[in-house]
Order: C-alpha cells, then structure tokens, then sequence
C-alpha cells in the first residue's frame, strides 16, 4: 500500500548531522494540523526522550489553505538558531511544499510524502504514503493524517521513541478520539515499517 | 542532552510570559487579544480566575492600557500584552503611566509593520517606539529575551524593575520567539526573587505621592488605603497637583530619568559569546540573537576571530558596558529585522577605530546564520 522506491537510509548517519543538529520540517496547507503535529512531536522527544528540542512556526493569517510548515530542531548541546538550516527530515502533505522545501534538505536527507497528494516528486529516495486516504478510509477521520505520518515518521527514523510519541497524542488528543489516534499512530508505523522491508 | 526531567516542560514563548508573570504576583490583566500575542491573553483568562486575579478584555488597547493604570494605582501588579498595532494605540496613556509613576508591565510581541503589516511574521520594528513610543522627554526601561526560558526569566525581571523603580517596564519579544517551543523547567517558588511594591510608612498627612526621595523612587501607596493624593498627567509637583514653576516641572523631569539613569548598572543585562579575542563583533538581539551565535559558531570553525553581543536590555541603552567591550574589536556588525534602528545607537558609542556595519532583514523572516556568517567574511578581510 506504500508507493515507494527504498531511501539507502543509514539510521546512525541519519541522526547525528553536521553541529549535532537533527532538524524536521513538517509541510503543507493551513488546517492540516501540521503545527499540532509540530507540538506533539517536539512533546514527545524534549518531555518523553528528554532531548534538547526547539519548536518553531510558519503560517499565513489565513484559518484555513495556505502555506503552513512547523520545524523541529534537535540536539544534544544547545540551540542557537531555531529554525532549520539543512532538513535531515522532511515531510510534505502537498505538492506546493515538497517543491518549496525540497531544495532546503540536506543531500542525504529523507524525504516524505503524501503520495496522494504529491505526485511530481524531485527524488527517486523518498517515502511515499497515501496519508489522508488512510486516514480517511482506515481510521474513518481525514483529520487523523497527521498522526498516521507521525507514526511513520517515527517508525522510519528512530528520532523518537514509540512510547513517547503515543504518550504525547494521546495527551493533546481530545476526549473520546484516543481509540482512534492510537490507532492512526501504529497504522503510521505499520505501513512505515512495511516500506522499510 | 537533558536528563529526562519530569519537571521540564515544553512551553511556548508567549506562555512562558504568562507563567513568568503569574511568578511575580500579577493579579490583574487588561488587554486586547492580537496575533501574535494571544496566548498570553488566552493563558491568563485561564489562569487569572483560578487565583483570585482579574481577567479582563477590554474593547481596545487604548482601554487595555487605562485599565492596568488604574489597576496599578488600586494596589495591583498589573499587565498588558500586544503586539504592534496595539502597542501603537497603547502610546498615549503609556505616557500617562510614565509621568503618573505608575508601575506595569507591557508586552509587545513584534511582527511586521507598519500599520496592520505582517500578523504572523516576525520583526523588529516597534524597537525604538519602545523608547520613543510616546511624546515628550522620559527615558524607558525595555527588556528582551531570545529563550522561552529567557521569556520566563525576564518577564519576572520586568515586574521587579516596574516595582523598583515605580515606571512601566516593556517586554519585547518577536513572532518567532512568541511561538517558539522550547524546554524549560519553571522555578519553584522563592528560587528566585520577587520584588514587592514599596509602600509609604509616615502618617497619612505626611505622604506625598511623588516625593523626591535620596532614591528618586517615591513609595506608593494605593487608592482608598486612607491617603489623599492626586495623580495626573499634568506635570505635576511632589504632592501631584499641577505645576507651572521651572524648578518644580525640572525637579519632576529629572526624577523621571534619573531614577533610571543613575541605576542603569542596574538595569543593564547582556549576554555574550566568544568576544574574549574577538575582532569583530555581532550585535543583535532578541531571535537574531540567536542566529548571531550560530554564524559565530560557524565562523569560529573556520577560525575567524569573531563574538557576538546581546543585549538583554535594551533601554536604557548599554553605553558604558558596549564601549567597553568594543575597545578591541575593528568591525561591528548589527544585524536587525528593520530598516536600521539600534545601528544609530551603536554608532553613537562605538570607538572612533570601530566601523559599524549594519545587516538588515526586513522581509518578515528571520535572517539565517548564512546571511551573518556571508556578512561576517565579507568583512574579514
């Protein structure tokens, strides 16, 4: 079910960049919860692993559309600059944001998309996964994406644990919809996890 | 990397603000919600009610900014947060606050301008209307933090110097910044210090709301507590009423800058990094701060004798602790997301072998390390 050719993704390589900064980018439209997802992640890795973590934010004034993008950096010493520099990670949810922030990824950087929604894509070393449609048709909720992509994501990177992630959904998730994103998380995982195969 | 510390918690700047605020004892919010500074707005009608503390959206900033006033005066630590349309509209009873001695805090999240400009973009541009923002002659005192923990910190700091020295204490912060995650474990109570408002102890008939003190700094005593004084923005004299006399309109303007002047070492907080050898300097402050540091990071590795400095007040400007450090340094860059605001401060006190060279960014987005570090070989050489 994920489209995808195989990133030759060195995990060890992967985490420990040049200045011992690790920086995601989660990309798309205003509305997809991509901020959110930001936040959760971020929960996750600085209060769950207990990692040096800075969170930071674009978004237009507009509620819904948009550009909207939520970086991620971490490291083990301290943060200067916020925002990211070179992304070791980034996860596009539309084709306008893979062809904005495609060139900001380091040349080994792994690439995520929403293969649905992105179909020109610049790379033959990407992961591909049709996150609202899994959202959508195996959850029941589109609005769930995010936290199928955040599952993935932890799946193919290893930058946060699991337990923590889960922990941090499941935390900011709102009453009577924890069934449904813990579910969304380990299909995220799931379908990570089959593509890595 | 950070033990796991069940204690530290991911927090944004702007609720850093808030939570820094509640610290220090504000009982009493007046403000106007506006991107990107709502959630200190949304943070303390939350937490206000649960402490005993008021909570109250008022119909605009002018308001916002007469109802901390009169909250002050009633014997409240009082605050506002805005951002730079708000803050605009703020400037009038600012002054008020200024000339009535009445000490609050006002925090100004930053984004692009002028006028409505940029709601979700970062800038600098309010930097000196914080100093000059209302008319006539006083001296302000304006803080800037880089950190959700620095947001923290120096939002504690603003109500001590509000206290202190009985005047409104303005937070600058920047969009980024406001926004920004970052993890920090909040202080427990008494871990750090909070300042209490100095109240009068002679007999009623002997109080005078604006005495000129050894200190310059007037205790104050609140409304309704059973002393008669005047407040108003009349230039006034010592008891409040208003005065048209040279030496007492003189004795009333130096008071307002001298009780902040003559403790300005005080006041003064800076930050620096690497400037130890350096011969050339990045002055900036607030989120470009911490770009500064990379590219001086990035500079270093590359051996090229480079600091940076950050001022952490901003007014009173750091005149005597800059020249200072600038003694040895040949090349100053400051780096700012305006059209050119601290680099005329900077040129006003650097030595007569520094040249000023200013870095400008004024598209609504943070200026990258590379820009710093591009500036900083470019003038090496």
């Amino acid at each position: 079910m994920a489209a995808s050719s195989k990133p030759k993704q060195n995990k060890k390589n992967n985490k420990k960049s040049q200045d011992d900064r690790y920086e995601i980018r989660l990309s798309g439209s205003g509305g997809q919860g991509l901020i959110l997802a930001g936040v959760i992640l971020a929960e996750a890795i600085g209060v769950g692993d207990g990692k040096n973590v800075v969170q930071t934010q674009s978004y237009g004034p507009e509620a819904r559309g948009g550009a909207s993008r939520a970086d991620l950096v971490i490291s083990d010493g301290e943060i200067y600059y916020p925002k990211s520099m070179k992304l070791d990670l980034l996860l596009a949810l539309t084709q306008e944001a893979c062809d904005t922030y495609y060139p900001d990824m380091k040349e080994r950087g792994l690439l995520v998309v929403d293969s649905n929604m992105v179909t020109q894509i610049p790379t033959k070393n990407y992961y591909g996964f049709p996150f609202s449609r899994l959202a959508r048709e195996e959850i029941g909720h589109v609005m769930v994406a995010n936290v199928i992509a955040m599952g993935a994501i932890a799946e193919l990177t290893g930058i946060v644990s699991m337990a923590s992630i889960k922990e941090a959904v499941l935390s900011r998730a709102p009453k009577g919809t924890e069934e449904k994103n813990s579910r969304a998380l380990e299909l995220g995982a799931k379908v990570a996890r089959a593509a890595k195969k | 990397m950070n033990s796991k510390n069940s204690k530290a918690r991911l927090l944004q700047g702007n609720e850093a603000c808030m939570l820094g605020a509640l610290y220090a004892g504000v009982e009493f919010f007046g403000g106007y919600p506006i991107t990107p500074s709502t959630e200190i707005a949304e943070g303390m009608a939350r937490e206000m009610p649960k402490r005993g503390g008021k909570f109250i959206q008022m119909e605009d900033e002018i308001a916002s900014m007469a109802a901390i006033i009169g909250a002050s005066n009633a014997g409240c630590k009082s605050m506002t947060a805005t951002s730079g349309p708000g803050f605009s509209l703020m400037q009038e009873n600012l002054g008020y606050a200024y000339m009535t001695e009445t000490p609050c805090v006002v925090i100004n999240v930053q984004r692009g301008g002028p006028s409505t400009g940029l709601p979700t973009k970062i800038g600098q541009g309010d930097t000196m209307q914080a100093r000059w923002g209302t008319h006539g002659d006083y001296t302000s005192i304006t803080v800037a933090p880089s950190s959700v923990e620095g947001c923290f910190y120096e939002t504690v700091r603003a109500f001590n110097l509000a206290e202190r020295f009985r005047t409104p204490i303005i937070v600058l912060l920047d969009e980024v910044l406001g926004h920004m995650r970052e993890m920090m474990v909040i202080p427990e109570e008494g871990e750090i210090e909070v300042m209490k408002r100095h109240r009068p102890d002679v007999p009623s008939e002997w109080y005078r709301h604006f005495e000129i003190t050894p200190s310059l700094v007037s205790p104050m005593a609140s409304f309704g507590q059973g002393y008669r004084y005047n407040v108003s923005g009349l230039t006034h004299d010592q008891d409040g009423f208003p005065t048209a006399k040279p030496k007492e309109i003189l004795d009333k303007l130096n008071k307002l800058r001298n009780k902040i002047v003559r403790y300005s070492d005080e006041i003064v907080k800076l930050r620096t990094e690497k400037m130890e050898d350096a011969h050339i300097a990045v002055f900036s402050y607030g989120t470009v701060a911490r770009t500064a540091f990379q590219a001086v990071k990035m500079a270093r590795e590359r051996r090229i004798k480079v600091g940076a400095i950050q001022p952490l007040t901003i007014w009173p400007f750091p005149d005597e602790q800059l020249r200072d450090m600038l003694k040895n340094v040949r090349k100053v860059i400051v780096a700012e997301l305006n059209m050119g605001q601290l680099v005329h401060e900077i040129r006003r006190i650097a030595p007569r072998h520094t040249e000023v060279i200013p870095l400008q960014r004024y598209d609504g987005n943070v200026m990258t390390p590379s820009e710093i570090f591009d500036k900083i070989r470019e003038v090496v050489k």
